[in-house]
């Protein structure tokens, strides 16, 4: 690492602070000032909402559910602010700028997933809950089993969230502007213990808010930017995007020997039509069903639900949401393919493979470039947006597992709700500290993980877990305790249990034999003739890797001939070799300056390709280091057992049948008596927890 | 805050409840699976009828790229369906039942 920073370093000496961005982050060294001073505005604005929501936070009540005082708008752009996460703020930017159309197919679930939020969960929600999904379960079921239950998978939804929110960020940061990634987790966390300790959820309802509107404003700012040269048309716009060079040069690269034989034309064209990126379409069904249903379950989503003063208010609040998460995404759709034209994914995937820079990069190409004032202060305000977004989205998770820990566990099942209000708060407020300094822990040790999977999983889990007992307890009339416990434990088992066997999971044979490939180079590779798709032998061969199984494999078009490839090190050796050789060459044409400009960049380029071996060289090393000795992965395959990435078409039905048949099967006299109640009361709102009054 | 005991089987026999009741399954659950079907048709679609998503319709926007656009105009269709009913229709019908359990 510390070879890289030294190389990365001694090339931005030499030409721009184009090079810079390999080690010390995308912000040059000379607009670091300006980057700070962004950051620090907005850091002292929350921590200014924090100071004045802190006054009004005593009660359970106000530090749970902000005093149920949030109006239905204020609640929608929290909610907006708490799901529009890194992951989908950078993340689908970042896959329309490398792969076009499935980048934006992929943001399409994350909206209609609030359908199933406002048809079936919200209202209910607010007229039976009271601060936690617990409290919702505890209603008809057994109170000490079921929050015990809704507590951990609350918890365990939480972390896996939580730890690619951790990780994400510190990463992110350390892309954009080289903080060290410790110091960037630690920030991260103890910021977010600042608001959440506290200001309770007050605080964190508007630090959401106002990363919301920044968001938005930024936003809408880039894509005015992006668009306004075609006069707002959509198909003039589209139409710059896949004529440019760049596009085309991404979609032959993505699509490598069946690109042969296509025009440029066809090339760009390709950028907007599905394939790119999602292959396998049962894998992407599988993934649709958890964002549909997992929303709806995720703890720090229904936990917004509790502050708003009436079902009513919860509804306007889930409508402003999908205007405000749509209308992003449709934004996103701009930002990526402006990123793709403008930036170039080659440019964005060097700075980050995954494409999270998209959003940045575009926004300090926008601005003015590399070397221009307000290109980085674009940039800097974009990325200090991501940061209160790493920092808003992870107080809303530990203050959702930390009401989990403190009003379910400790004053529930524990305390048996004897807790005084005043121990109530205090308990709180350590669960808070106590999940903070977890997620800072998990963060730290998680480093140079992939995490991505995680976010996936969270999903997952709350769909197979969390939905079904949720919605079977406020719709079905025989749901009973031991159909809960039965369904949420099986179901989120499952789900974790399938990512564990699953491609989510490195497996240090593919690892070592690719690592070896670059190391050693390949021998030539003969001409293949192309392969018709494979069709899997069943369905069940479709998600197992079984004996005696065919597995389903896309159509492969011929391939040519393809030279032999250079061992990494000798591959270096000869970029080097070069690097003298222009250097000499620079000398001879010093009196030419258009010679001497060509000559320049061919030495630019030359170093960019080093400093790309280089990098490829470290990885392989270590790669080969890390996993010395190994043949398996953690569960002890040697290949994925699981065939998709997602394990929701499988957990979702299993955790439904679960509760289903646990219930069918056993009697609860109590779970049955309070249907009545339940049902009249998630239907009209009578009794429910009432705004307290100031 | 006190509460009166409420007597809620007698609320969940009220004719008018019941009629709350019966409106609320048949609306939300039709817009429900209608949104579920109408979202799972996008991945289908562009996994097994690729010609299609690549048919040009408006410049080089094709028919994919459309669908896609679609499935935000119909949620927020969906979502503005569902308040104007419940804002209109759903919240006065339970304002009655609650007035007629608090009145009684």
């Amino acid at each position: 690492m510390t070879k890289l920073n030294k190389y990365a370093l001694s090339v931005a000496a030499l030409c721009s602070s184009g090079a810079a961005l390999a080690g010390t982050g995308a912000v040059a060294d000379e607009f670091k000032w300006m980057t700070f001073s962004v950051f620090g505005v907005i850091i002292a604005i929350t921590m200014a909402i924090t100071f004045w929501a802190a006054r009004s936070t005593h009660t359970t009540s106000e530090f749970y559910a902000a005093g149920r005082s949030v109006s239905g708008i204020q609640n929608g752009w929290a909610i907006a602010g708490d799901y529009l996460s890194a992951a989908s703020f950078l993340g689908i930017a970042g896959l329309i700028s490398l792969y076009g159309y499935d980048g934006f197919m992929y943001s399409v679930g994350w909206l209609v997933a609030y359908i199933t939020v406002l048809l079936v969960i919200a209202e209910p929600c607010r007229n039976i809950g009271k601060y936690t999904m617990g409290d919702i379960l505890a209603f008809r079921n057994d109170p000490k089993k079921t929050k015990t239950v809704a507590a951990l998978s609350t918890i365990t939804v939480s972390t896996f969230y939580l730890t690619a929110q951790m990780v994400g960020g510190g990463v992110l940061i350390k892309t954009l502007i080289g903080i060290d990634y410790e110091v960037s987790v630690i920030g991260v966390g103890v910021l977010m213990l600042a608001y959440v300790v506290f200001g309770g959820m007050k605080a964190t309802t508007w630090v959401q808010i106002t990363k919301a509107v920044l968001l938005v404003i930024a936003s809408i700012i880039l894509v005015f930017l992006v668009w306004s040269p075609y006069g707002f048309s959509l198909p003039d716009y589209l139409q710059a995007v896949i004529g440019d060079e760049k596009v085309v040069a991404q979609v032959a690269k993505l699509l490598g020997d069946s690109a042969a034989g296509m025009s440029k034309e066809e090339l760009g064209q390709r950028f907007l039509e599905p394939g790119l990126f999602l292959k396998n379409p049962i894998d992407q069904i599988s993934l649709g069903l958890a964002l549909v249903l997992g929303t709806a379950g995720m703890p720090h989503i229904l936990m917004r639900f509790f502050t708003v003063p009436t079902a009513q208010a919860a509804r306007t609040s889930v409508i402003w949401a999908m205007g405000i998460i749509g209308g992003f995404y449709v934004l996103t759709l701009f930002l990526g393919t402006g990123a793709a034209m403008l930036v170039g994914s080659a440019k964005i995937a060097s700075v980050d493979a995954g494409g999270n820079m998209a959003g940045p990069l575009l926004a300090q190409y926008l601005g003015g470039g590399e070397n221009s004032l307000l290109g980085n202060f674009f940039l800097a305000f974009v990325a200090a947006v991501a940061f209160a977004t790493i920092v808003a989205v992870v107080a809303g998770l530990v203050l959702a597992a930390a009401s989990a820990m403190a009003h379910d566990i400790y004053v529930g099942v524990i305390r048996g709700e004897k807790a005084t209000p005043k121990e109530q708060v205090v308990a709180a407020r350590v669960s808070s500290v106590i999940v903070g300094v977890i997620a800072i822990t998990v963060g730290i040790m998680a480093k140079g993980q992939n995490v991505a999977h995680l976010v996936a999983l969270a999903f997952a889990v709350a769909a197979s877990s969390n939905l079904p007992a949720v919605f079977l307890t406020l719709y079905w009339k025989k749901c009973n305790t031991t159909g809960i416990i039965l369904g949420m434990v099986v179901g989120s088992l499952t789900a974790i249990g399938l990512v564990m066997i699953s491609p989510n999971m490195t497996y240090p044979k593919a690892v070592i034999a690719s690592a070896k490939k670059v190391i050693d180079g390949e021998p030539v590779q003969a001409a293949k003739e192309a392969k018709p798709a494979v069709v899997a032998s069943s369905f069940v061969c479709e998600l197992f890797a079984m004996e005696g199984c065919i597995a389903s494999a896309p159509a492969k078009p011929a391939s040519p001939e393809k030279a032999a490839k250079l061992p990494v090190a000798e591959k270096l050796a000869k970029l080097n070799e070069k690097v003298i050789s222009i250097e000499a060459a620079l000398l001879n044409v010093s009196s030419d300056l258009v010679l001497q400009k060509q000559v320049q960049d061919e030495l630019a380029k030359t170093k960019k390709d080093i400093a790309a071996a280089e990098k490829a060289k470290a990885k392989a090393e270590d790669d080969l280091k890390k996993f010395e000795g190994q043949t398996t992965s953690i569960m002890g395959l040697e290949k994925p057992f699981f065939l998709l990435k997602n394990p929701g078409l499988l957990s979702i039905p299993l955790g439904f049948l679960m509760v289903i048949l646990g219930s069918i099967f056993t009697r609860d006299k109590r779970a049955e008596e309070m249907w009545d109640e339940l049902y009249v009361r998630q239907n009209t709102g009578i009794n429910s927890e009432q705004a307290s009054v100031h | 805050m006190s509460k009166p005991t409420i007597n809620w089987a007698a609320i969940d026999a009220n004719p008018k409840f019941q009629a709350l009741h019966r409106k609320k399954t048949f609306f939300l659950w039709g817009l429900m699976i209608f949104s579920i079907i109408y979202y799972f048709m996008l991945p289908i679609g562009a996994a097994y009828f690729q010609a299609l998503f690549k048919v040009k319709v408006w410049g080089v926007v094709n028919f994919g790229l459309l669908f896609a656009l679609s499935e935000f105009v119909v949620a927020w269709v969906i979502a503005f369906m569902y308040s104007k009913k419940a804002n209109g229709e759903f919240d006065a019908m339970a304002q009655e039942i609650i007035n007629e359990t608090q009145g009684a």
